[in-house]
């Protein structure tokens, strides 16, 4: 079950960052990010993988689509160009990838069959949220006002003319 | 036999397949596709650890991963949005006036 999960999801990835067109790069972010779901779930995390599902291959992904849209981003003829830095950066990131691979696989270790009672529920990930991380969630939820107050403050159209944010004129 | 160790490995190989992407594209938004993919190569590993490990902490520190993500997401994209406004291109490479 392993081997087709991680085959799907390194593919669906490989996909994400050589298609041309972006709205195929955001199909196949969404296909990486269930099947990662998916071994999210493998490896009892059943509240992250429901989570997985609905911010990001939801939310997030809507968000990027209608970005692309709305930008109306089309395919990028000149993406091709500078075949050499790619193909030297495409060795170096696969044996990068082989050797953390490599390391990560005789290190760890396995303890799957031994986990606690409850462990990934929803019961076992709040009692730690609001218990350990207390401070921490109660500065996440600033955080997540911040950056809705930020993105609507940067994303604004400015319709009067005395805007000192525009520096340079579109040619 | 499948071990936690074979998702640390998987989770190693999502990203640098991502930092190749941020690395090899210019299209902006393929970039920020590309670091969503390193994030969650990154929640992959907490979750992996977490199963090692038989504690829930790993679980948690993805809840504050995603946030987050999003909350960058959020932002990125609407700087994405005033850049395209300003000099009409995503290219990270056409975008050089801060450039010295």
């Amino acid at each position: 079950m392993f081997y087709p999960l991680a085959a799907v999801t390194v593919v669906s990835a490989l996909a994400v960052i050589t298609a041309r067109n972006p709205v195929r790069s955001a199909m196949a972010l969404v296909a990486t990010l269930a099947s990662l779901a998916v071994c999210f779930v493998a490896l009892g995390a059943h509240l992250v993988a429901a989570l997985q599902i609905i911010v990001y291959a939801g939310a997030v992904m809507v968000l990027f689509l209608f970005v692309i849209m709305l930008l109306n981003v089309q395919e990028d003829p000149h993406e091709g160009g500078r075949t050499g830095l790619k193909v030297a950066a495409a060795a170096i990131g696969a044996a990068l990838a082989a050797l953390f691979g490599t390391v990560l696989l005789r290190g760890g270790g396995s303890v799957e069959g031994a986990w606690p009672a409850g462990f990934g529920t929803t019961r076992a990930l709040a009692r730690v949220l609001f218990g350990d991380y207390l401070v921490a969630f109660e500065l996440t939820s600033v955080l997540l006002l911040v950056a809705v107050v930020g993105a609507v403050v940067l994303a604004r159209h400015d319709s009067d003319e005395s805007d000192p944010g525009e520096v340079e004129e579109p040619q | 036999m499948i071990t936690a160790a074979h998702y640390l490995a998987l989770s190693a190989i999502l990203f640098f397949i991502g930092a190749t992407g941020v690395v090899t594209r210019r299209n902006l938004i393929v970039i920020f596709m590309s670091i969503e993919i390193m994030l969650n190569a990154a929640n992959l590993a907490f979750v992996a650890a977490a199963a090692i490990l038989g504690k829930m902490d790993g679980q948690t520190i993805v809840f504050f991963v995603m946030t987050v993500a999003a909350a960058e997401a959020a932002v990125g994209l609407a700087v994405m949005i005033a850049l395209f406004r300003n000099v009409e291109t995503v290219k990270a490479d056409e975008v050089g006036a801060l450039r010295w």
